[in-house]
């Protein structure tokens, strides 16, 4: 039972994530969310968004959700078409095991985001933390993609299977775009358990950073079509130059083989 | 890097003769390689015989025997012939060995220590034949209580009840993939869990598009690859279980190697073709019981609360609280699954060496959960090596709800458990993905065969609950007093809480 419909045109709704002033469970927010969308809402707006999880969660087909405030965790968990913006920062998991949709974040996203995405892409803005795009798969046209502005932590494109993982070491600062300060832009046993996609670092990588298996490759022609459509698509949300973006060269860490770790077993009966 | 050094090998391959007519069946049908016909006669390299009795079988002549290695090594109980072999093929290829199909060793079984209960005299037996003995089994959690308020002169439920999945018999088929297991394989299990009214896991390997017609019977496995992980997977099935361990190696992650990643298994798991498809071994949004809540959280939020969430745990030390843990995280069902437990493929170490009994974990998670107050929350499933409905019975009263099998649902289907699952070259085409072997396995042949197994147990099944005068297998769940001890260690009696023979 609610009064949260606010603003309603043909196709949009606005719902408030605080009622009474306090925050809605998860649980209570996301029956909302889930009701307008099968009423046939084509734009959902939240506001006052204040960390809960699982939005989005399971939604299939084409939607945009618009978030105000600061989603919990698993933001867009298992979905499958949605576009979410997020105006606020996510906090860890969004994108969980994706299967196509786009999440655009103005904002960070921290640890694990895209943890073994689909398909689809996320667009973040600022930073993130660990573990972000582990196990990614693609398979034909089914190609997830991540792009951060900024910079990120360890284990960057942990057991990638497929996909491309982009970070460009950017920042915005009083509404000017720079390189970030913070250097390196990526860090430690970067790509480690590889053994697919690809990894695009704006700048040069230090190799003592590459994980089990991940190894400096040579950019291809495909690799090129690839990296240009996502940066476009990257600075057309947040307003960077496309020009400022490729100043700098581009690094590719992919699999040294399909198949690193194939030489450990032994098959042979006993 | 690999040094090759000549062992003896493990069996002898003995063609009779005089009965061979070299119609060469043999030498198509060995899918290792062993049988190959020289222009003259069949020759066989016993190297490469993994006694899988397929040349055997397949001989039109039966002229075929497969036997021990005849090479005798000086006898000795600590380096056996197996320890010699893994000493040789490790020093060889500086490999972890992998292997197929449950633990080889000979551990003790616990099953084979208790008895069962039969009435006489005190209450009366019941003749299945003639009355009826109720085997339907109903998983999910149970409400705390129930309160009902009077309506139009009926009685309505006050409280929601929770979703749940009814079995027609405390049996389920356990998680096997399609990718470890052939499509026809996978597509008789289906089919005789629906004629059966039952469920099937599917292992890690997604959901084929022609498998969604048997959503109903369908228990949807999220494991730490995400393999097939998307919402139709989620939405249109009976319950969604989280691996977290499986018993045949406890705290790995998974691995189908790349020989069986064909087009139709990179598709269904979206990775490169031929590409080892590996598994994390914890699930990386999975560090801690919170997060495992939050896991359970997110399939409930993206399944919209219609179906049980289940966790599954090998069997492990201290599975009590671990199990106390996931039922308090939400959980609907736990799933034990003992050190007995098959693979398709696993480092031979961790199958043969770790993980507890599953009788031990069921004992001791039942009675946990009893203490608490909180065993209604959850259903307790139970697998790892159940061989015949006695193990089924015996597991039942020592407090699961259902079992999960999966060796034995292998073996009806006609494996030999020959343990080279791993190796994608399964002559009966079930645990493969080359054409070849793969139109070897009949589906109807294989769904009927299945469909007697779980019938014949079930009708064992309501032999034993008769004549111990039970009407229902409700009744025997975690019933320990029906079941008595006859093994020579007293303390097992005391943890699974029940009596010695003769008490």
């Amino acid at each position: 039972m609610s009064t949260q419909t606010q603003e309603k045109n043909a196709s949009e709704i606005t719902l408030d994530a605080f009622r009474e002033g306090k925050p809605l469970t998860y649980r209570a927010l996301n029956e909302l969310i889930h009701n307008a969308h099968d009423q046939g809402y084509t734009t959902i707006n939240i506001k006052n968004v204040f960390g809960q999880r699982f939005i989005c969660a399971g939604m299939e087909g084409p939607c945009t959700v618009n978030i105000y405030g600061t989603p919990g965790n698993d933001l867009g968990v298992f979905m499958e078409g949605p576009t979410i913006n997020v105006f606020g920062s996510a906090e860890d998991q969004a994108g969980n095991t994706m299967n196509a949709g786009k999440i655009i974040i103005h904002g960070n996203a921290w640890d694990v985001t895209g943890l073994a995405a689909r398909g689809g892409s996320i667009f973040v803005k600022g930073n993130g933390g660990y573990r972000i795009g582990i196990h990614m798969k693609e398979y034909k046209n089914k190609r997830p993609a991540i792009v951060y502005g900024g910079v990120v932590k360890e284990f960057f494109g942990e057991y990638m299977a497929g996909g491309a993982l982009v970070v460009l070491g950017l920042e915005e600062k009083e509404g000017k775009w720079m390189n970030n300060t913070a250097l390196p832009i990526v860090k430690g046993s970067l790509g480690t358990g590889i053994h697919g996609g690809i990894i695009l670092v704006r700048g040069e990588v230090n190799p003592e950073l590459l994980g089990v298996g991940a190894t400096i490759q040579e950019l291809c022609t495909k690799d090129m079509v690839i990296l240009k459509r996502l940066i476009k698509e990257f600075c057309k949300y947040f307003g960077v130059s496309e020009e400022l973006v490729f100043k700098k060269e581009f690094t590719k860490i992919a699999a040294g083989s399909s198949r690193p770790f194939a030489h450990f077993y032994c098959v042979n009966p006993i | 890097m690999e040094v090759k050094h000549k062992i003896a090998p493990r069996f002898k391959i003995k063609i009779d003769r005089e009965l061979c007519r070299h119609c060469k069946r043999c030498t198509v049908n060995c899918s290792f390689g062993a049988l190959i016909y020289n222009g003259s006669q069949i020759v066989a390299d016993p190297a490469l015989c993994v006694a899988c009795q397929r040349c055997a079988i397949m001989c039109p002549q039966d002229a075929i025997s497969i036997l021990p290695g005849e090479i005798n090594y000086a006898p000795h109980p600590t380096f056996n012939d197996r320890q010699r072999r893994i000493i040789f093929e490790q020093s060889s290829t500086g490999g972890v060995l992998l292997t197929g199909m449950g633990n080889d060793l000979e551990y003790m079984s616990i099953f084979d220590d208790l008895l069962l209960d039969a009435c006489q005299v005190t209450n009366p037996s019941i003749d299945p034949l003639r009355e009826p003995v109720e085997t339907k089994t109903y998983i999910g959690r149970k409400p705390d209580k129930i309160s009902v308020t009077e309506e139009n002169n009926r009685f309505v439920l006050k409280k929601e009840t929770y979703p749940h999945v009814v079995l027609s018999t405390p049996i389920t088929v356990g998680h096997m993939s399609l990718g470890s297991l052939s499509y026809p394989a996978m597509l008789a299990i289906l089919r005789a869990c629906k004629e059966m009214e039952i469920m099937a896991g599917t292992g890690e390997g997604g959901l084929h598009p022609d498998f969604y017609q048997y959503g109903k019977y369908i228990n949807s496995e999220v494991a730490s690859g995400r393999f097939g992980v998307e919402p139709k997977y989620l939405k249109n099935v009976a319950a969604l279980e989280i691996k977290i361990g499986q018993g045949a190696k406890p705290g790995h992650g998974g691995h189908l190697p790349g020989e069986k990643v064909d087009k139709l298994i990179a598709e269904t798991r979206m990775i490169p073709v031929g590409t080892d498809a590996l598994s994390p071994y914890p699930h990386h949004d999975i560090y801690s019981i919170e997060d495992l809540q939050q896991l359970i959280g997110a399939l409930k939020e993206a399944s919209r609360y219609k179906v049980p969430v289940g966790v599954k745990i090998a069997a492990v030390h201290n599975s009590a609280p671990i199990a106390s843990g996931i039922v308090r995280a939400g959980a609907d069902f736990v799933t034990l699954d003992g050190f007995r437990g098959g693979t398709g493929a696993s480092p031979r170490v961790i199958r043969d060496h770790a993980g507890i009994p599953v009788e031990m974990a069921v004992a001791s998670v039942d009675q946990r959960l009893r203490e608490e107050g909180i065993r209604n929350q959850a259903s307790i499933f139970a697998g790892g090596g159940i061989r015949y409905s006695a193990d089924i019975l015996k597991i039942i009263a020592l407090g699961a709800d259902a079992v999960m099998l999966g060796q034995s649902v292998m073996i009806a289907m006609g494996c030999r458990v020959c343990q080279q699952c791993h190796r994608g070259l399964c002559p009966w085409g079930i645990a493969t993905q080359e054409p070849q072997l793969v139109s070897r396995m009949d589906a109807d042949v294989a769904t009927q065969r299945l469909v007697n197994l779980f019938t014949a147990w079930t009708e064992e099944i309501k032999e034993i609950l008769g004549a111990m005068g039970i009407d229902s297998i409700e009744s025997l769940v975690g019933n320990r007093d029906r079941l008595r001890y006859i093994g020579s260690n007293p303390h097992i009696a005391e943890i699974l809480d029940v009596k010695h023979v003769g008490e």
